[in-house]
């Protein structure tokens, strides 16, 4: 059982790392977003893996069929498919270089820090995590909801506002006016 | 041989990582969003993973997971939005081309 846990991992982090190299490497625009899903499907598999099958379930609604369709909607529109990185070489090397030294930092970290987490929590029952998330959203977190779902008011207007554009004036007729006046 | 935390911390830096590789040095707005988009998800990679290993937890990670997707989604709406209004603009979404602000 324990190994079969770990296969699925292997497989999950595999298909979540190698399309978000892609997504990172590829000049392709379009194959850049449609990478971005796979990794999107995967992280949403290894969050329920992990337990929390509502966020497995949002994530793949609200990123997949939300965030990831926006963003093809703003690749279509602007049409700009081949955008490879144009910055000079030296800056992507010293850009990767840069990342290389923080992963090369955090990931030792990672290792030696006592966590004080259980080894492995196959002990721990999984249940369905619905009815608990909404109970604790209208009970201890009451506020942070409520401020969220008038933020998204807020985006929702505010995005609609923002991407309107200029409304144009309307032509004023000046020729009747004139005659009207003499 | 068990799935420690240390393997979804492992998976979540180097999520981290790439989406800071794309911010970094990609200059089209759309790629841009693409890479913040990765850093939000390796954040709340680390968020569930802590939930679940941690002893004694109650759904509060899983909580902030969702709050950070709702969060990401009403951000990706206003920069699409940003992307589209400076597209109608400057017809270019390069964001290194767009310099009518500097001296």
């Amino acid at each position: 059982m324990d190994a079969l846990h770990s296969i699925i991992f292997y497989i999950l982090a595999a298909i979540v790392l190698a399309s978000a190299a892609f997504t990172a490497f590829s000049s392709n625009l379009v194959h850049a977003a449609f990478s971005l899903l796979f990794t999107f499907f995967g992280l949403a598999c290894l969050y329920i893996q992990l337990g929390a099958d509502f966020v497995g379930v949002s994530q793949v609604v609200v990123y997949v069929g939300g965030i990831l369709v926006l963003l093809l909607f703003g690749v279509m529109f602007t049409g700009s498919i081949a955008g490879g990185i144009t910055r000079q070489t030296i800056q992507t090397k010293w850009s990767a270089f840069i990342l290389v030294v923080l992963l090369a930092v955090l990931l030792p970290i990672v290792y030696v820090t006592p966590w004080g987490v259980m080894d492995s929590p196959q002990n721990k029952e999984l249940t369905s995590n619905v009815e608990v998330i909404g109970k604790l959203l209208l009970t201890d977190y009451l506020l942070p909801f409520e401020i969220a779902s008038l933020l998204l008011l807020i985006a929702l207007v505010g995005a609609v506002v923002i991407a309107r554009g200029e409304p144009k004036a309307p032509e004023p007729s000046e020729d009747e006016n004139e005659t009207a006046v003499v | 041989m068990a799935v420690t935390l240390e393997h979804y911390l492992v998976v979540s830096i180097t999520l981290f990582s790439l989406g800071m590789f794309i911010v970094m040095t990609r200059r089209n707005g759309i790629r841009m969003l693409m890479g913040v988009e990765l850093i939000l998800n390796s954040a709340n990679l680390n968020l569930i993973a802590f939930n679940r290993y941690l002893p004694g937890m109650d759904a509060s990670g899983n909580i902030f997971a969702v709050f950070v997707i709702m969060l990401a989604a009403a951000e990706a709406a206003v920069a699409l939005a940003i992307v589209l209004a400076i597209f109608q603009q400057f017809s270019t979404i390069q964001l290194d081309e767009i310099s009518s602000m500097k001296h």
